[in-house]
This record gives structure tokens, sequence and C-alpha cells, in this order.
């Protein structure tokens, strides 16, 4: 079975290019499952089932969802080899620009869209500077020149990706973008021993573990005070 | 130039880097390294005086980010050092429709300062068409056409570079979204093609956009607010004068506000290919020729007849009594007659 780790901030478009990237998997014969990980509420699993796709979903709730996402992971990879999968996609939303949800041997893929603005590349952090595969989204209603910028804003933080124009509603672009996914001799059976491209974002403090008061007599642990100068 | 190696990036001074390969100042800018300050030092220096917490904050390595300025400096060497591939010729060769019956034409060559036409009714493979040139399709999409450039099959980095794109696209859905003048917008997508040259490009991209709508307008004018007409005409001046792709497909373009016939002199003077997906008549006719899609699949390719050429000949002299009327209205007159 191949893993595919897609990833990208929220309402970029992540489900939909997938949901047509496996229209073209599907053509090839491929068996293809989905996790898709969230934090309070998704219904895209409902997206997925109506697509005859094979999916699970796991929601952080209170947790930080990077952490949760690498503490299934493996469980997660352990579903997908029983059900006997290809392919198994996981898609995550960024919701941290500091989101570091990549491993390293995993193919891994960051959507952005072009409406973020093109400040947006430089902003967010390894999730698109340590991907294999820049997505971009929405390009069929910004100008050429602004797809033109934005892709070369993201090349010039990620030189190694190859970057993709995906269109999410008409599927443009998702027949190309699922030529990349799949090869033969990518298969894994486990992901012991694996490690991810960069630390994730830490935090361990009183109000990981639920302190709702507010002031400097309840802060224990790993805390860190904002820099606002000199009065 | 000679080709980084990461070990001696390593080693020399972060200014020395500079003054070597310029254009590496916008990497240490986006991916948050201070070069500026730092000129001093080596990339290795420079790792071992930051802390691991300000690493870990930024989620930088030291091998990460040399690995990447190593890749970006040798891709911008053969980018810069590269004229770029001339493309004088776009051939189309046969595959099948959406039920497998293989497409009735045996190639098909559109060479450079030619428009082509599409028709076909919507969702009967146009952009599949697109989609097939953009990614120079090798027999190997779900309509099996296979892609020539210049009569040869073509270079893999028409698929995968990020700076070097087949086809640009122009159409009715498109918007600027950037906060930016006119002028700082023409400044940044000059300045992402690498052009040394660009206060004159910047103009000669301005004085057509005006030329083009025939609205003047102020370089200072926020993009977001200029005019649909305007909108048009600079977004197409922009792709004829700084895109760097030789193919441009326009899904339709409205008529008003702008002269099209003047929109598609530009494009084709600029040396691009031009496909016009439309069922305007006007629009369609102005290609010599207009290929005919159905079920997924070229259909035919129909050279445009004597009577059509007289048809546009009239609905042209047609169109500019509109265009007239529109003008009049505009300027808040009354309508006497139609001249």
């Amino acid at each position: 079975m191949n893993l595919v780790t897609v990833s990208g901030p929220p309402s970029v478009g992540k489900t939909s290019v997938i949901l047509k990237t496996i229209i073209s998997l599907k053509s090839r014969g491929l068996k293809v499952g989905v996790v898709k990980f969230d934090c309070l509420y998704t219904d895209d699993d409902v997206l997925y089932e109506k697509a005859g796709i094979e999916v699970r979903k796991g929601l952080s709730g209170g947790l930080c969802p990077d952490h949760y996402f690498v503490s299934n992971i493996e469980e997660v990879v352990d579903w997908g080899l029983g059900k006997d999968f290809d392919l198994l996609i996981s898609e995550s939303a960024g919701l941290c620009n500091r989101c570091s949800p990549y491993i390293n041997g995993i193919n891994a893929i960051c959507v952005i869209d072009n409406l973020s603005g093109i400040g947006t590349p430089k902003k967010i952090g390894p999730m698109l500077k340590s991907a294999d595969i820049v997505v971009i989204t929405k390009g069929d209603i910004v100008s050429q020149a602004e797809r033109e910028v934005f892709a070369s804003r993201v090349h010039s933080v990620n030189p190694k990706a190859v970057i993709l124009h995906v269109n999410g509603l008409t599927g443009q672009g998702s027949f190309e973008l699922s030529t990349l996914l799949y090869k033969e001799n990518d298969h894994i059976t486990s992901l012991k021993g694996k490690t991810l491209r960069f630390s994730m974002p830490a935090a361990l403090c009183s109000y990981c573990l639920g302190e709702t008061r507010i002031g400097e007599s309840y802060q224990m642990g790993n805390v860190r005070k904002i820099d606002l100068g000199k009065n | 130039m000679a080709l980084p190696v990461k070990h001696e990036l390593s080693v020399i001074k972060i200014g020395q880097i500079l003054t070597r390969y310029p254009f590496a100042a916008t990497f240490f800018e986006n991916n948050g390294i201070p070069a500026d300050s730092n000129k001093e030092k080596s990339l290795d220096e420079y790792f071992s005086t930051i802390d691991e917490t300000y690493k870990e904050d930024m989620a930088i390595s030291q091998e990460h980010f040399t690995g990447q300025l190593e890749e970006y400096i040798t891709q911008m060497l053969s980018f810069l050092g590269d004229t770029g591939t001339k493309v004088d010729s776009l051939t189309i060769l046969p595959g099948h429709g959406k039920t497998g019956e293989p497409e009735n034409f045996s190639h098909l060559t559109i060479k450079k300062n030619e428009i082509i036409s599409i028709v076909g009714p919507t969702g009967s493979g146009k952009s599949r068409l697109l989609a097939d040139i953009e990614w120079a399709a090798q027999n190997d999409t779900p309509t099996g056409r296979s892609i020539l450039i210049n009569n040869e099959q073509p270079d893999q980095k028409w698929r995968y570079s990020s700076s070097e794109k087949l086809v640009a696209q122009l159409s009715q859905n498109m918007n600027f979204v950037m906060d930016l003048s006119v002028h700082e917008f023409l400044e940044l997508h000059a300045e992402s093609r690498m052009i040394s040259d660009r206060k004159n490009i910047i103009m000669k991209i301005i004085d057509q956009a005006n030329h083009l709508s025939g609205e003047t307008f102020d370089t200072e004018t926020p993009i977001t607010a200029l005019s649909g007409g305007q909108s048009r005409a600079l977004m197409i001046a922009d792709t004829a004068i700084l895109s760097s792709s030789p193919i441009i497909l326009i899904d339709e373009i409205e008529n008003a506000g702008i002269d099209r016939k003047k929109a598609l002199e530009l494009l084709i003077s600029e040396g691009k290919i031009v496909l016009i997906a439309t069922h305007d008549p006007i629009l369609a006719l102005m290609g010599n020729r207009r290929i005919v899609i159905k079920n997924g699949g070229i259909e035919k390719i129909i050279e445009n007849t004597d009577d059509e050429r007289s048809i546009l000949t009239e609905i042209e002299i047609m169109d500019k009594k509109i265009q007239s009327l529109r003008r009049k209205l505009r300027n808040g007159e009354h309508l006497t007659t139609i001249d």
C-alpha cells in the first residue's frame, strides 16, 4: 500500500482536489481509502462515502491536531493495510502556520489557494516548505499574472517541490496530480522507525491541562511571554 | 556562473553567497533568515549562533535550508542561462473520445501568430483538450492524445517547472484580487519573471492596455478598482507581454469596454499561439480554423469558408454600431440614428 499525506490551510479545497484525483486513480483500477483528520467537526466523510470511497474520520477536539495526527497515523496505516488498499490518503487541515505533519519517506502534498495572498507562502512553515508536491487551487478566478506571481513565491520557499495547479470544481489538473500519487514500488507495511520531517509545535503548560483562569499565578510549564517593549 | 556546492555554501560568508548569486536574497528573505545583518558570517556560523528555541519556533534546520538553497540557485542559474524554448508550433495527434471512438483527423499543427477557435457544448471536452496541451500529453492521459512542440516530443520541463508553463489562461471569471496599484502589480510580476528592464516593459504594458480599452487609467489606481474593460485590457496586455507561456487559451472575452480585435492582434504580435473557446460569432471567426469538439473528442477541424469571411465583415460592422451606441449612452447623449 502507498501512503500519501495531504495537508493545507482550512477551506483551500483539499477534499475537492482529493475527490477529483481519486476518480482518475480508480479508473486505473486502484483501490483507494481516505482518513480525514479535523479539529471540531467535519462532514467531508459523507462526501467521500457518496463518491463510494471508504473513509474514516478522526477529530482532535481539544488536542493539538498535529499531535493527534502523529499519535494516530500508525493505527490508520494498519487500518488501510487491513482493508487491502493500494493507496491510502490522509487528509488533515493545517490549523496553525507552524503545523508539521509530514513523515520522512512518505509522499507529502500541501494544498494552498491563490486567494490566500502573496505573503502567505512566506508565512507557512514546514507544511509548505518541506512538501514534495504543492497543489495550488482556485486559479480559475484570479488573473494569469497573479497565478504566476503566486507560484513563483511558492517556488522561492520550496524549490524542490513540484508545483501543480488543480481546479477542485472542474477537476482540471487532477488527472495530472493522480499520476504522481501512486508508485508501484513505494509500498509500506508499517510506519515503525519512520520519523517526522520536522518537530511539531510544542505545548505543555497549565492551559493544556484544562486551566481556565487568567493570571500569572496559574501559568505553569512551557510558558512564553510576548515582548511589548518598555513604556 | 559556477554551480553551487552544498558544502561550500555552508562555509563561505553569506555576503559572498549574495555577491555571487544576487537573486538568492529573495530566498533568504522568504525563508526568514536575515541575510543583511549576517553578511560576515557563514551559514555554519549563523546556524551555530542562533539558539535551538528559535530554530524550533521558525521550523528551520541548516540541513534543509542549505539543501533548498542549493536547489534554488541551481534552478535559477539554469533559468537565467536559458534563453527559453522558442515555441514555433504546437501539434495535436489524435486520441479518442469518451466512448473510445478514434478521433477523426491525422494531425493538427498550429503555428505561432495563429488563432484557432474551439467550439462545442459545455462538457464536450474542451477543458480536457486544453489540459492535454498543458500537460504535454504523450498518449498518457484519458484521451490518448499526444502533443508535439516544434514537431518534437516535448521537454519534461513543461510538466514540472514552476516558471515555465505551456499555457496561460484568460477567462471571463478572472479577477484581480491583490491589494496593489497597477504599477506595483506590474512591478511584482516583472520581478517574479526576473526581468531586468522593468521600467520599459511596464510602460509598454500600460500603453497597450490603454490602447485596448480606450479608457485610460492612472498607474496609481488599485487593480481591484479598475473597470471591467480596463481589467480585461490589463490582463490581456500583461499576459501578452509578460507571461512566459507561449500558448494562450482564451475562454470567451466579453464584448464590453475592450477592442477584441486589437487584443488578439496584440497576442499574436508577441508570437503567441492563441486558442479561443467561444460561441461568439465574431471571436469564433477571427481564427482561420475552428476545432469542433463533441463527446470528448475532436470531431472535425473546419476552415473558414468565403461565406463565413463575408459574414465576419458584416457582423463586425454591426458590432461597431453597437459599440458606438454604447459610447453615446455612456457620454449621456441622446440616441438619434444608427450610423
